[in-house]
């Protein structure tokens, strides 16, 4: 079942006109949406629930906790924009906290795809997760991380390019830009490894720790507040294994509640672009 | 033994007087509602995934629902007398783990939601089971009661019945001094819903209003209750929202529900 919360214009109707008894518009109403999903999985139902990522995530999220995580149903949170997709919407429409606030909770699988692809083999990989299930999910079909080829599996991370000297751990559709990255690098003489890191939860604690082994530098980028994303993920795995490598990361470290502008102009105002990426990392490489 | 308000009573001041708890007045306000739909309402066997569905949204007074499940011959008497120990499944709200517990409640809110999408999954599959859902008056003050309330009626759920336990206060006063709830009935059907004004203490009447409902919009019962009835020094006092009771005091409780 698709239940949306009135968004999906020019995105749902595939699903709806395929299906009409299955779809739902509940309305402006993310609280009740949970709240229905909840009620239509206790009686067996798999209900996907879709809005952009904010009202998805931080609306109703203590009735997802109540909802879907208390009672352990297979409840699919969808959504839609993570990061500063929105752009111009501004703030109201980022998602900057949603995969800290989701990952916090021990049982809810948290998947954020790096293209459609991924997203695609994400969503047949967890069909039978008993638990519910945040897709952290970019708006932007058109981006395909090269190499990545449409690989998932839950709790492992997917390397996409090799390297000796460091490791970039990218979270969602911002991989493309820490891939960008790494060739800027390579034409510098440094050679990195890139891994897409999209189960966030379960972490995929022994991937990183192997990914990591014997580096001096780790990075993460992802379009997420610095705490609770993927780099606080690292961050947790490089002290608990006790590994002496240094951590650089790449993330949004200030609210973003001032001027606006489109994705890509919000990300490089965080230094996400590929360029500022190889410009850091390569400062940091030459410090080591 | 039939089960009646005055049955679940007993169990109520037994339970909260051994666990030293509060919430009795909660409890004692719904007592006859719990009895009405324990006593013969409600349709199925806990293990029955065709049974009727109960959300007790106003999760404090999970005492009355424990009573009322111990008394239809759900919940064994040795259970019972674990709330509110260590290593229970009776909190002092409800939750799903425990046999006869649909779903987990505790925060105000959320048991209405819950229930539309328990009266819609019945819907889909075709079943006839429907779904009761028990509100506070003023668990009426969150807005998420409204968007349910809003959804239920557009795809008329008419196997969707909720229950206001009107008792007119919450936790730090009386509700027409925090945020008035009047015209509640109106409010209700205004917002598409079949209204039925009860006697919520009126176990026949409750019973009787409750039988017949399953097709056209929701359905609402507005059961106009006395918070704490049956121990006239608890009905209508603030205080017996939170306080236990002392030896004296449950003595006088006993005393006057006739134990």
């Amino acid at each position: 079942m698709l239940l949306t919360a009135d968004l999906g214009f020019m995105a749902l109707e595939p699903f709806s006109d395929a299906f009409p008894g299955r779809f739902f518009n509940v309305g402006v109403a993310e609280q009740n949406m949970v709240g229905l999903a909840t009620g239509l999985a206790e009686a067996g139902l798999v209900p996907f629930i879709y809005s952009i990522a904010p009202f998805a995530t931080l609306r109703p999220y203590e009735f997802i906790r109540d909802g879907p995580l208390l009672h352990n149903l297979p409840v699919r949170v969808v959504g839609v924009g993570g990061g500063m997709e929105y752009g111009q919407n501004g703030l109201s429409h980022y998602a900057l906290e949603d995969v800290a606030v989701m990952r916090a909770q021990p049982r809810m699988t948290v998947v954020a795809p790096a293209d459609h692809m991924q997203a695609r083999q994400a969503v047949l990989a967890t069909a039978g997760v008993p638990g519910p299930i945040y897709f952290r999910l970019g708006k932007d079909d058109a981006v395909v991380v090269p190499g990545l080829d449409g690989a998932f599996e839950l709790g492992r991370i997917q390397c996409i390019r090799d390297g000796a000297d460091a490791a970039i751990m990218a979270m969602g559709p911002i991989a493309v830009e820490a891939l960008g990255a790494a060739e800027l690098l390579a034409a510098r003489g440094f050679d990195c490894a890139v891994a897409v890191v999209a189960g966030l939860n379960p972490p995929p604690s022994d991937d990183l720790a192997m990914l990591l082994s014997g580096r001096r530098l780790a990075v993460t980028v992802e379009v997420h507040y610095a705490n609770g994303g993927l780099g606080s993920l690292v961050a947790e795995v490089v002290a608990e294994r006790g590994m002496g490598v240094r951590l650089l990361r790449q993330c949004v470290r200030t609210m973003p509640d001032h001027l606006v502008g489109s994705q890509r102009y919000m990300e490089r105002m965080f230094g996400l672009s590929a360029e500022q990426l190889a410009e850091a990392m390569a400062q940091e490489l030459a410090a080591l | 033994m039939p089960i009646t308000g005055q049955g679940l009573r007993r169990h109520i001041l037994h339970q909260s007087k051994r666990a030293n708890v509060g919430h009795i007045g909660s409890a004692l306000s719904v007592a006859d509602i719990l009895a009405a739909l324990y006593g013969g309402v409600l349709r199925g066997e806990p293990d029955d995934p065709d049974r009727d569905r109960f959300v007790m949204s106003k999760g404090h007074a999970a005492l009355a629902l424990y009573a009322a499940l111990h008394m239809a011959g759900h919940l064994p008497q040795d259970v019972l007398d674990t709330f509110s120990r260590d290593e229970t499944l009776l909190g002092v709200h409800p939750h799903h783990g425990l046999a006869g517990v649909d779903f987990s409640t505790g925060s105000l809110g959320q048991g209405l939601p819950m229930g539309a999408g328990a009266a819609l999954a019945a819907k889909l599959q075709g079943s006839r089971r429907r779904v009761f859902v028990l509100l506070s008056d003023a668990e009426c003050n969150e807005g998420s009661v409204w968007e349910a309330a809003m959804f239920a009626a557009h795809h008329q759920l008419g196997n969707l019945v909720a229950i206001v336990d009107l008792n007119h206060q919450q936790a730090l006063g009386y509700t027409k001094d925090v945020i008035a709830l009047e015209p509640l009935e109106d409010r209700w059907r205004a917002f598409g819903w079949d209204v039925h004004s009860v006697d919520g203490h009126d176990q026949e009447a409750l019973a009787g209003a409750m039988a017949g409902l399953s097709a056209g919009p929701p359905h609402v019962l507005v059961a106009h209750t006395t918070f704490g009835k049956g121990v006239s020094f608890m009905e209508s006092q603030i205080r017996w929202h939170y306080m236990p009771m002392d030896d004296q005091q449950y003595l006088a409780a006993l005393v006057e529900i006739g134990d």
